[in-house]
């Protein structure tokens, strides 16, 4: 390695006037073992060109094809056989191969990027008409028709129905889905692991599956109303594996050797999992319960099997239908009014923004390391040491100096 | 007594120890209770149904419950084609978009990819079906016209009541079809499957990739070689993770299908069923018989997911990457 990088020494006078040529000498090639070559890039050029060319000639003198998609798909299959052409002509047929795949590999990701960013951007493009309506957001549908212009009605009922929704499922799934996400990681034993087999395989419960069980169980079967509480359940049926499954691989991950010093200080099992446990894994757990709202959230058919739909605001979560944020996208656009599916793609911007507040909380949390919140937690304290040092703000001054700050930080 | 045998322990536990493992208890047990109650109940429900329709369930295509003759066999093959077309389109998507994350993409840009594909495995389902209704079905229709104008000596690609000939035919026949259905479900599980194998790819052990590459593999040979065997159990887990999601889509493809009660083995061509849009359509003006019936179908539905899960589970937890994820 340093034979390379340095030069081969003869013996020479040095002078002065020669130094330009010397320093031509001193310098060997040194290998570049990374970045792009101008080949590789003349030759991707090169493909680039020629497919184009050729697709263009072949659409319009040749073959009788037409069509967008036609044109991209043809010029894409005469982009990669021109390509591996021209790095044939200087490399091995190992190094085309590598080649092709790393050309299919970046074009299948940018595809699925892309069409996966244009189905959000298109309902946004769509739905811009009726979300500048202040009313979209204040009123509901019960005293609009379908032919009212988007300057009426909007969507009030359905974000209060996900919301109060989504509550109740939270109330019934947050205690129930961590406590059984700790049983699966604190009391290992065979029960415990069939639970969580079961729970594995409910992770792809179709939820009208949930839906349709509320249905059989609670409005049949026990004779409650189609209501929002009874959507809640079937939201509940569908979050709990999702929050338990997530919640218990963040708890696997809390290390043993925290746990046993835990245990090894004298502590009981209670102490180890509140004061230790839990707290290590915080924001691993917050983010369980966020995704699985993100799911809950999102669900439309089980809402649409055990509450059913209504133009009107309901706030009583035991009686009556209320509906949904998805299931209100579902209604509007069954409706050939133009309207009415505007206020469809509006409703969907407003449940896609819900959601992506709700992802967004989820990674702030979810990255927020033991050490992050440490060093947060040091740039704090020194804030207000220097603050305290100044004479005017003797109010800022931190109450107690926090003598733990070393320890905690010694066990993270 | 020998002075080698083991010292009897006996473990005494404090009364909030106690108190916290039987909360514990008692949350799994009432978890476990909720899922087996769902098999329980739509058994207890489907089965007057099924008492009535015997074997005939599942070889029956008609959906009349009322006049005693429905079964399942027009809407089961509907769900599972429409299934495979999504897996057709979101497998290999999924492989080349987790392979970039892991393998190409530059250092920086990655934790946004990752973030990027969860959010959108978090976007509702509804959006894709307003997409795929909205905006794919009028894309889509001229390629299905080739398809079935070139390969239509294929009977998966028949195309049955149009002339070829005619260039005013309607494009209707195009519209409403398994494929359509398909691709906008293909759409929705790609992320899904795309972040379970990213996940795995990256744990594929650093030893092993600069063993490779330093005897002289391409990157290709790498990841041939080194994170593709290691990942097989992860590629195979998410595929069948979506394949099951894909069976249970419900709304998306409610919203794009035109429900037909016949055997449609012509995925280009309008008219497609499925289980859970046969819930959806049919649940609202069902007598207490015609219930039965729909439980019974959404038994046999819930039956197939569970079993595609359990074996997926089965072989992401006893390949080398392991059950980690």
């Amino acid at each position: 390695m340093t034979d390379l990088l340095e030069a081969p020494t003869q013996p020479e006078t040095e002078l002065p006037s020669r130094e330009s040529r010397r320093d031509e000498r001193a310098r060997p090639e040194v290998r570049r073992t990374i970045g792009v070559r101008i080949s590789d890039v003349l030759a991707m050029a090169g493909a680039a060109v020629a497919s184009l060319s050729v697709t263009i000639v072949l659409f319009s003198w040749i073959a009788p094809l037409t069509g967008g998609i036609a044109f991209v798909v043809v010029g894409y299959v005469l982009f990669l056989g021109f390509y591996a052409l021209l790095v044939a002509i200087d490399e091995s047929a190992a190094v085309v191969r590598d080649r092709l795949i790393a050309a299919v590999v970046h074009s299948l990701a940018f595809l699925v990027i892309a069409t996966l960013v244009f189905v959000v951007v298109f309902s946004f493009v769509r739905g811009a008409k009726a979300i500048p309506h202040l009313n979209f957001f204040t009123q509901d549908m019960a005293l609009t028709g379908p032919l009212d212009p988007l300057t009426q009605g909007g969507v009030l009922h359905a974000v209060a129905g996900s919301l109060i929704q989504i509550t109740i499922a939270l109330i019934i799934t947050i205690p129930l889905g961590l406590t059984t996400a700790l049983f699966l990681g604190e009391i290992p034993g065979p029960f415990s692991r069939f639970v969580r087999t079961i729970v594995e395989a409910m992770t792809a419960l179709p939820s009208i599956v949930a839906g349709l069980f509320i249905y059989a169980s609670v409005i049949l079967f026990l004779g409650v109303d189609k209501s929002g509480f009874a959507a809640s359940l079937a939201i509940s049926v569908m979050m709990l594996p999702i929050m338990i499954r997530s919640a218990d691989v963040v708890l696997r991950l809390v290390p043993a050797t925290l746990k046993e010093a835990s245990l090894g200080l004298g502590a009981g099992q209670w102490q180890t999992v509140w004061r230790v446990v839990i707290p290590t894994s915080r924001s691993g757990l917050i983010t369980a319960i966020i995704l699985a709202t993100a799911r809950g959230i999102g669900e439309t058919s089980p809402v649409l099997l055990t509450s059913g739909f209504t133009a009107g605001l309901n706030l009583d979560p035991l009686h009556g239908p209320m509906l949904s944020l998805p299931l209100a996208i579902f209604e509007f656009v069954k409706s050939p009014e133009p309207t009415m599916i505007a206020r469809g793609f509006g409703t969907a911007i407003v449940l896609m923004l819900l959601v992506l507040v709700l992802f967004v909380i989820a990674r702030l949390i979810g990255g927020e390391t033991v050490a992050r919140r440490e060093s947060r937690r040091d740039f704090l304290l020194r804030i207000r040491a220097a603050a305290a040092r100044l004479p005017v703000s003797a109010r800022l001054r931190p109450r107690s100096t926090r003598p733990s700050k070393d320890t905690t930080r010694d066990l993270s | 007594m020998s002075t080698d045998s083991p010292r009897l322990l006996s473990v005494v536990r404090d009364p909030a120890d106690l108190r916290f493992r039987l909360a514990a208890h008692a949350g799994g047990v009432t978890v476990l209770a909720i899922m087996s109650l769902v098999g329980l109940f739509l058994a207890f429900r489907a089965a007057q149904a099924i008492g009535v329709a015997k074997f005939s369930f599942f070889t029956e295509q008609a959906w009349e419950p009322d006049a005693g003759k429905f079964g399942i066999a027009a809407v089961l093959v509907g769900t599972i084609l429409i299934a495979l077309v999504a897996i057709f389109f979101a497998v290999p998507l999924a492989l080349g978009t987790a392979l970039y994350i892991t393998e190409y993409a530059p250092i920086r840009v990655r934790g946004f990819l990752i973030g990027l594909v969860d959010l959108m495995a978090a976007i509702p389902s509804v959006v894709y079906g307003l997409w795929g209704f909205f905006f794919l079905q009028g894309q889509i229709t001229p390629v299905s016209k080739w398809i079935s104008q070139y390969f239509g000596w294929i009977p998966l690609f028949r195309v049955d009541g149009t002339d070829l000939k005619d260039p005013l035919a309607s494009p209707t026949v195009y519209t409403s079809s398994t494929f359509i259905a398909g691709i906008v479900v293909a759409l929705m599980i790609t992320p899904i499957i795309t972040s379970i194998m990213r996940e795995v790819f990256l744990q594929a052990p650093l030893g092993e990739r600069e063993g490779a590459l330093a005897l002289g593999s391409t990157k290709w040979g790498m990841i041939r070689s080194v994170v593709l065997p290691f990942g097989r159990g992860g590629i195979i887990g998410g595929t069948m993770l979506g394949l099951g999601r894909a069976l249970g889509e419900t709304i998306a493809v409610y919203m794009i299908i035109s429900p037909i009660f016949v055997i449609q083995p012509h995925i280009l061509q309008a008219g497609a069923s499925s289980v859970s849009s046969l819930i959806a359509l049919r649940y609202g003006e069902a007598t207490p018989f015609g219930t039965s019936a729909l439980m019974a179908a959404g038994l046999t539905l819930f039956l197939m997911t569970l079993c595609i899960n359990f074996a997926a589970s089965a072989v992401v937890a006893r390949s080398r990457s392991g059950a980690s994820s």
